[in-house]
């Protein structure tokens, strides 16, 4: 994956895949201790203990056709390779909770990319999920939830064009106002 | 500062535009978004997708994702089903590409043959 929004989409359809109906996206970055997270938390069907300890093995996978996995595993290596790691945290019937950590000063550290492209595609495709990102810099924070504005908006569906193009101006707006000058790859 | 303020405007304008449409939904473009297509460059193709819908006024075509596919090595992958399950499947797209598959096959009706699989498999 050449970005972390990327990664992240390729999680969440993880959490899709478990019918998921809510799923929230948190990013944090704390300057203070070099630390970029992205944790995603959804409530979906889970795992069990035994499948939770191997998941990361890319040979480990619920689906049916065929018996290979990667996007945990792609995640886990992009994680470790700029001094970060991945944990998983999963209850049978009550959900997921995926927390994927990088040094921000890392040299391998993956851009964050653009997780407006991330969200306007999952909810051009997926309206019916509640997505929630939030996003905080250890001061300030932003928050986006995808059913506020499906509430605001009445009978308008949130897949108008008009409506995503306002969404993604949105995130890009939070991700500048918490992460510019905070990872380098965001300007202030 | 975007404001929810804006999103009441486009609430207003928006709504008296869905009340003139027609709710048939006449094709569904599948966009495979798992690990191999993301990889791939799938999320751009998707777009890409949304932005020649909407440059073209169309409102009957829906963009949704699925999963894997099972022909990783010809990702990005995006399928044209039509109402009655009929399906073209189109490989190693690109937003290029995927603008012309709106002109073409979604506006027009003509398959973009060179993009399909069966050309693909073909080579």
């Amino acid at each position: 994956m050449r970005d972390l929004s990327l990664h992240l989409l390729d999680i969440i359809q993880n959490s899709i895949a478990e019918d998921a109906s809510k799923i929230i996206t948190t990013i944090y970055a704390n300057q203070s201790d070099d630390e970029l997270g992205i944790i995603v938390e959804d409530n979906g069907h889970g795992m069990d203990k035994e499948l939770l300890d191997k998941v990361t093995d890319p040979f480990v996978t619920t689906r049916k056709t065929r018996n290979i996995g990667i996007g945990i595993p792609l995640l886990k290596s992009s994680s470790e390779m700029a001094g970060g790691r991945l944990d998983i945290d999963s209850t049978r019937g009550k959900g997921t909770v995926l927390k994927s950590t990088f040094k921000i000063g890392h040299i391998d550290r993956l851009p964050l990319g653009d997780v407006s492209d991330t969200f306007v595609s999952l909810i051009a495709a997926r309206p019916d999920i509640e997505y929630e990102l939030k996003l905080y810099n250890g001061n300030e924070s932003y928050l986006f939830n995808s059913f506020e504005i499906k509430e605001k908006l009445g009978d308008v569906p949130i897949t108008e064009y008009e409506v995503l193009a306002w969404i993604r101006e949105f995130i890009n707006e939070g991700v500048k106002t918490i992460f510019g000058g905070v990872l380098n790859e965001i300007d202030s | 500062m975007k404001s929810i303020a804006e999103l009441e405007e486009i609430r207003k304008k928006t709504l008296e535009q869905i009340n003139l449409r027609k709710n048939n939904e006449r094709m569904r473009i599948v966009v495979g978004m798992a690990t191999c297509g993301i990889a791939a460059g799938a999320r751009p193709v998707m777009n890409a997708l949304l932005e020649e819908l909407k440059r073209r006024n169309i409102n009957d075509v829906s963009v949704t994702m699925t999963g894997c596919i099972g022909v990783c090595k010809l990702e990005p992958i995006v399928e044209v089903i039509n109402p009655d399950g009929s399906k073209v499947t189109y490989v190693k797209m690109t937003p290029e590409k995927a603008a012309r598959v709106v002109a073409e096959h979604i506006v027009n009706g003509r398959v973009c043959r060179d993009y399909t699989i069966g050309a693909e498999e073909g080579k």
